[in-house]
């Protein structure tokens, strides 16, 4: 545990400053402290295990959205169940898990990357999960209760108007929306704080891991994104509730104008789910490669502009809705661009792995079939950027198929190379190797099984979202094969929950550093202690585990008798001053309760806004209510 | 600290669950039972229609609360052309059908009866010409002009396209040339 | 070692799988890859040509992939890397250079790539300025399509249902609409698709090389039955054409047996009339498809059951079995008035 105390220096009195330490973060007992956790491990976990529940419940709909069309004519669906399903299948992956998953991935770990001891509002960040929860809980009550959404995703108007779909299964859905990017957007502010001002001392921004970097565009992207899709859901809900017009075409509304918002949104949504993912690959092959990455700069300016250009081609969603010309020209330019930013991430990965000593492990398998499937994934997705290839692939299997390995090549794979590669820091154990290589191979076969026919059935004419086909229209067997590979995909994640629970118990004891890799989490102990370090770490380098022993240092006079961490300035990251995190808190549960009942009720009920906004009020005075004049830090 | 989570989440699932309602079942297929009461739903006196009925009407509309078919019986008043005399609702050469006073009875039976016998004075008589459960599914829209359906089954508003949106198609013309 | 064939052969084996089910088995009736018009003959040789250039990339992305897996390959100077985690100047300056080579090659790539997809784009665009274009209204609605035939005459313009002949060799322009919700025309043998929104009208043209059937289907979501929207284009020499829409301009054919005057009747004093129009009789309801000449359409229910009695039997008894959730009504007919009902309608050429 004590592997990095050879560079502490002989003033600091290791022992009491442990011991103080544990005191000042230890957590409260209890259910009702168990309900106020702030640390930012806890709140991860938190995050990353509803979004795993999350993809299980997502997996099982797509089990049942490939057995309903494994043959023509097939009954083991009706058209209201099959609509049902797979639209939350749609949504459970984009909003509850995907996004999610990335977030609580990212709240665990920026806080040990940065070399800090936790995010930067570590109540914000409780609250957040409980609106995310919330938001899982919204849903699925819906699911439970016959009144999961059915209009699709994206709840195109006006097929989700008042009219066409009665009830309250598409308020559930648009209601749920604003849970999550309340969540969203409560991590993406702690995160690009935390980031900015609370990185180890030396940590300058061009010295930031590429993970890093990778989490602060993401963050940002949400900032901007996820506005545009509180709008669209708005209106939405504002037309179902209480009659507006803003996109009901019978009243002079414009359904386009929904679909430019809700695309506006939806075409970052993928970056979003993405781009971290590609953080993720960087830090496995530079750990299990072994060297440092090639062409670093490139990296980081074509992540900018990933995430600039992310903003610029939602059209490419719209191009069958008789668009001017001129403007189709430039969102395939813009669409097409991607692929060159993307494409030189690739380059950079491959020429580590090139250039490196690798060390084939579970998660650089997962990295090699990241490249193999986000590659073709983006190629296809250079054919429908082309304006005459989408029109007749839009809305086709071939769009299924692509997205499904963009999607799933882009961030699954990496999601579990990352977590193979992170579970003996989170845990203390690495999992079972050999499982792991049965896992990722079972995985890409079925993948590949279930996917690749996509391509050619949607060639072949079969539409998206038809809960069923006839017979005689060529697309039988495609479709068999498909399920099964479906099947095989399950299988892959029945061997993964099995390398999970036997890793926790059998799993080899990692120690910090089992990788011997190159940034600041492995430096803390696996797992983690809640206040991260005993000593917060200095950098003088890009790769600081990496650097010789004279060169890596500790910060030290920090309080240890409370919650202290040092900010720090934002390009250089030179100390600036101390900052006391706040401690474990229930009232974030209190807020998130009051807010979710305007939000809940506000389905049925107009007034509860008002209500809801009243009694969160409240809850957020408690929250803030001063409890101790603020002592001056002494130093 | 996992199976706190567990039993917490689990907890609160169960909780949503058993509060939760049903009415966003869609009943696509009309069951032989729904079929069977086609007739005098009201048992009303052929004398005085509609007026102090005996007994009192017993016979409860099964698509009241459901959402799915108000929707229906709203898609159609406007098919069978019910808009044509009462309008939206507000009355045009039939009474309006939004009101507190029913010459007829305003009980679902009653309405259905109305529907299914016709009245004097231009009312006709839909009975054998359109199937019963579309009489109920336009009896439960009905109801629900008046706000005698639960807010949350009900639509704040029509979304069917009124006839002659023509301004804007004339709009869209001239772009496309 | 291992490994890296293993993902070369996965590689080769998916090129050659995917090259041999696309020439393979095509099957034409609504396929993108058999194009039966000039539209979808260019996306079809655009489609091909990103085919094989993409698939090159990918390949040869894949080959190095693959490579990098192999011990010879590692580092140009083999530099004693587990110390340094870096590799020397030189083979840095050579790693840079080489990425900054793939980006431009894919730069310019990409730019042929555009071009050649706005050149495709603007030369389908050209057939709006063919002579004599046949105007076509196709309205979306859930769950079947109208199809009005707009031949500036008033007199002669056509309304039917779910299926639309067409002359081969003269262009087409279908003026898209929607009653409802956003449905999508698309047939794929003869052009991409193109969205039917409410309160708006888009057009798309298209023309058609040979005569045959083409086969279309809703392609967006448009609800419960979005699966049963289907569509057939049928594309025919000029004379054949121009006789089947003479036939279609008449009104119904009168019932001749006993038992088409009685389905007739039995149709006039069922429901049918509120939703269904008969041209030449008392039915003229605007909600459903047309009927008037009904018995040679190919299919019923949009197409969801080829048009034999049999299956209009079924359809009108129980059409929430065959299509869940459609608007056409469950009615009562009678045993012995369903057989004259069915003589009538299918009597309806």
């Amino acid at each position: 545990m004590r592997a990095s105390q050879d560079i502490y220096p002989q003033s600091v009195d290791v022992e009491r400053d442990v011991e103080q330490l544990r005191n000042s973060w230890r957590h409260p007992r209890g259910v009702l402290g168990w309900l106020s956790f702030t640390t930012h491990q806890a709140i991860g976990t938190r995050y990353i295990v509803t979004a795993f529940i999350m993809l299980l419940a997502g997996g099982i709909e797509a089990l049942m959205i490939r057995t309903q069309l494994m043959r023509a004519n097939n009954g083991y669906l009706g058209p209201e169940r099959y609509n049902q399903i797979f639209t939350t299948h749609g949504t459970t992956m984009m909003f509850l898990f995907a996004v999610p998953v990335m977030e609580g991935m990212a709240i665990y770990l920026v806080p040990l990357m940065c070399g800090t001891r936790n995010v930067a509002f570590p109540r914000l960040n409780a609250f957040g999960y409980w609106m995310y929860l919330f938001g899982v809980l919204f849903l699925y009550w819906g699911v439970f209760t016959n009144t999961a959404p059915d209009v699709g995703w994206f709840a195109y108007p006006p097929l989700s108007g008042p009219q066409y779909t009665p009830g309250k299964s598409t308020d559930f859905w648009a209601q749920m929306i604003t849970f999550t990017e309340v969540s969203a957007l409560c991590v993406a502010a702690e995160i690009i704080a935390t980031i900015s001002k609370m990185r180890a001392p030396g940590m300058s921004l061009n010295r930031m891991p590429l993970y890093i970097w990778s989490i602060l565009i993401q963050s940002w992207m949400i900032i901007f994104a996820m506005p545009a899709i509180v709008l669209a859901s708005s209106y939405l809900l504002s037309d179902r509730t209480v009659g507006t017009h803003f996109v009901n075409p019978a009243e002079g509304g414009d359904p386009l104008l929904y679909q430019h918002i809700f695309w506006f949104f939806g075409h970052p949504e993928v970056y979003i789910i993405f781009i971290p993912a590609l953080g993720f690959v960087s830090a496995i092959v530079v750990a299990h490669a072994r060297r440092e990455i090639v062409g670093y700069t490139a990296m980081v300016l074509a992540q900018i502009a990933n995430g600039f250009i992310a903003f610029g081609l939602w059209v490419h969603h719209m191009f069958a809705t008789d668009l001017p010309q001129i403007g189709e020209a430039y969102f395939t330019a813009s669409s097409m661009m991607i692929a060159v930013t993307s494409g030189v991430q690739i380059f950079c990965w491959i020429a580590t792995l090139w250039s490196g000593r690798p060390r084939m492990t579970t998660a650089l398998h997962f990295v090699y079939g990241f490249i193999a499937i986000f590659v073709l994934g983006g190629l296809t997705g250079v054919m429908l950027a082309a304006v005459p290839l989408d029109l007749q692939a839009h809305d086709t299997y071939f769009v299924v198929a692509h997205f499904h390995y963009v999607l799933i090549g882009g961030a699954l794979f990496p999601l579990f190379g990352a977590f193979y590669h992170w579970h003996p820091k989170f845990t203390g154990r690495l999992m079972n190797e050999t499982l792991g290589r049965a896992n990722f191979w079972v995985l890409f076969a079925g993948f590949n099984l279930t996917f690749f026919p996509m391509h050619i059935l949607g060639l072949k004419g079969m539409p998206r979202r038809i809960y069923t086909y006839p017979p005689g229209m060529g697309w039988d067997g495609l479709n068999l094969l498909a399920t099964v590979g479906a099947w095989i995909i399950a299988a892959g994640g029945i061997l993964f929950i099995v390398n999970f629970l036997w890793s926790r118990k059998n799993g080899e004891v990692a120690g910090n550093n089992p990788w011997d890799a190159d940034s600041l989490e492995w430096a803390a102990s696996s797992p983690p202690a809640n206040y991260n370090f005993e000593y917060l770490p200095a950098v003088t380098s890009r790769y600081p585990l990496w650097a010789p022993r004279e060169q890596r240092g500790v910060v030290t006079g920090l309080a240890t008798d409370r919650r202290e961490a040092l900010v720090t300035t934002l390009m250089d990251a030179e100390p600036h001053h101390r900052y006391i995190l706040p401690g474990s808190s229930i009232w974030p549960l209190i807020s998130a309760i009051c807010v979710t009942i305007g939000f809940a009720g506000s389905v049925f009920n107009g007034w509860y806004i008002t209500w809801g906004a009243i009694i969160s009020g409240l809850a957020f005075i408690g929250w803030f209510w001063p409890k101790r004049p603020l002592e001056p830090a002494h130093d | 600290m996992k199976l706190t989570t567990v039993r917490n989440a689990s907890g609160l699932a169960i909780c949503f669950v058993v509060i939760a309602c049903q009415r966003q079942h869609q009943d696509i297929r009309p069951s032989p039972t729904q079929l069977a009461i086609y007739g005098d739903a009201a048992k009303e006196d052929a004398l005085r229609p509609g007026g102090p009925v005996s007994p009192q009407p017993t016979v409860n509309n099964p698509y009241n609360a459901s959402a799915y078919d108000i929707s229906e019986g709203q898609r159609l008043y406007n098919w069978y052309n019910c808009s044509g005399c009462h309008a939206n609702g507000g009355g045009g050469i039939g009474p309006p059908l939004i009101k507190q006073h029913w010459i007829y009875g305003g009980e679902p039976a009653n309405i259905f009866d109305t529907i299914v016998k016709g009245r004097p004075n231009g009312m006709p008589a839909w009975g054998g010409r359109i199937p019963e459960y579309q009489v109920w599914e336009i009896v439960a829209y009905i109801r629900s002009m008046n706000g005698e359906q639960p807010r949350s089954a009900t639509a704040s508003r029509a979304d069917m396209i009124q006839p002659s949106p023509q301004t804007l198609v004339n709009r869209t013309n001239d772009q496309t040339k | 070692m291992k490994t890296t064939t293993r993902v070369a052969k996965v590689s080769a084996a998916t090129c050659t799988a995917f090259t041999l089910l696309l020439t393979s088995c095509i099957y034409n009736r609504q396929s993108a890859i058999d194009p039966a018009g000039p539209q979808s003959g260019r996306i079809d040789t655009l489609w091909w040509s990103f085919f094989w250039l993409l698939g090159a990339i990918f390949l040869i992305v894949m080959v190095l992939t693959a490579m990098t897996l192999t011990r010879q390959h590692r580092g140009f100077e083999q530099e004693p890397l587990e110390a340094l985690h870096k590799a020397s100047e030189k083979t840095e300056a050579r790693l840079r250079s080489v990425i900054t080579g793939a980006t431009i090659v894919s730069i310019v790539i990409l730019f042929v790539l555009i071009v050649a997809s706005t050149v495709t784009g603007k030369a389908n665009s050209e057939l709006q300025n063919k002579k004599n274009p046949l105007t076509i209204q196709v309205t979306g609605t859930q769950w079947w399509w109208q199809i009005e035939y707009k031949m500036g005459d008033p007199t002669r313009s056509l309304v039917t249902a779910n299926e639309i002949h067409i002359p081969v060799g003269r262009p087409i322009q279908i003026r898209g609409a929607s009653n409802d919700v956003i449905h999508s025309f698309w047939v794929p043998n003869l052009n991409g698709k193109r969205d039917l929104i409410p309160s708006r009208i888009t057009t798309e043209w298209l023309e058609a090389d040979h005569p045959g059937a083409y086969r279309g289907q809703c392609a967006e979501f448009c609800g419960l039955q979005h699966a049963h929207m289907a569509l057939w284009v049928i594309a025919e020499p000029e004379d054949k054409f121009n006789a089947w829409l003479e036939a279609q301009l008449q009104p119904a054919a009168s019932p001749r047996t006993p038992e088409e005057i009685k389905g007739e009747q039995v149709f006039m004093n069922h429901a049918c009339i509120y939703c269904h129009a008969i041209e030449g009789t008392p039915a003229a309801g605007q909600s459903g498809p047309d009927l008037t000449h009904f018995g040679s359409r190919r299919g019923i229910a949009a197409n969801t059951l080829p048009n034999t009695m049999g299956n209009l039997a079924g359809w009108i008894l129980d059409p929430q079995t065959i299509k869940p959730g459609n608007h056409m009504a469950t009615i009562e007919v009678s045993s012995g008035d369903l057989q004259p009902l069915l003589e009538y309608l299918e009597s309806l050429k």
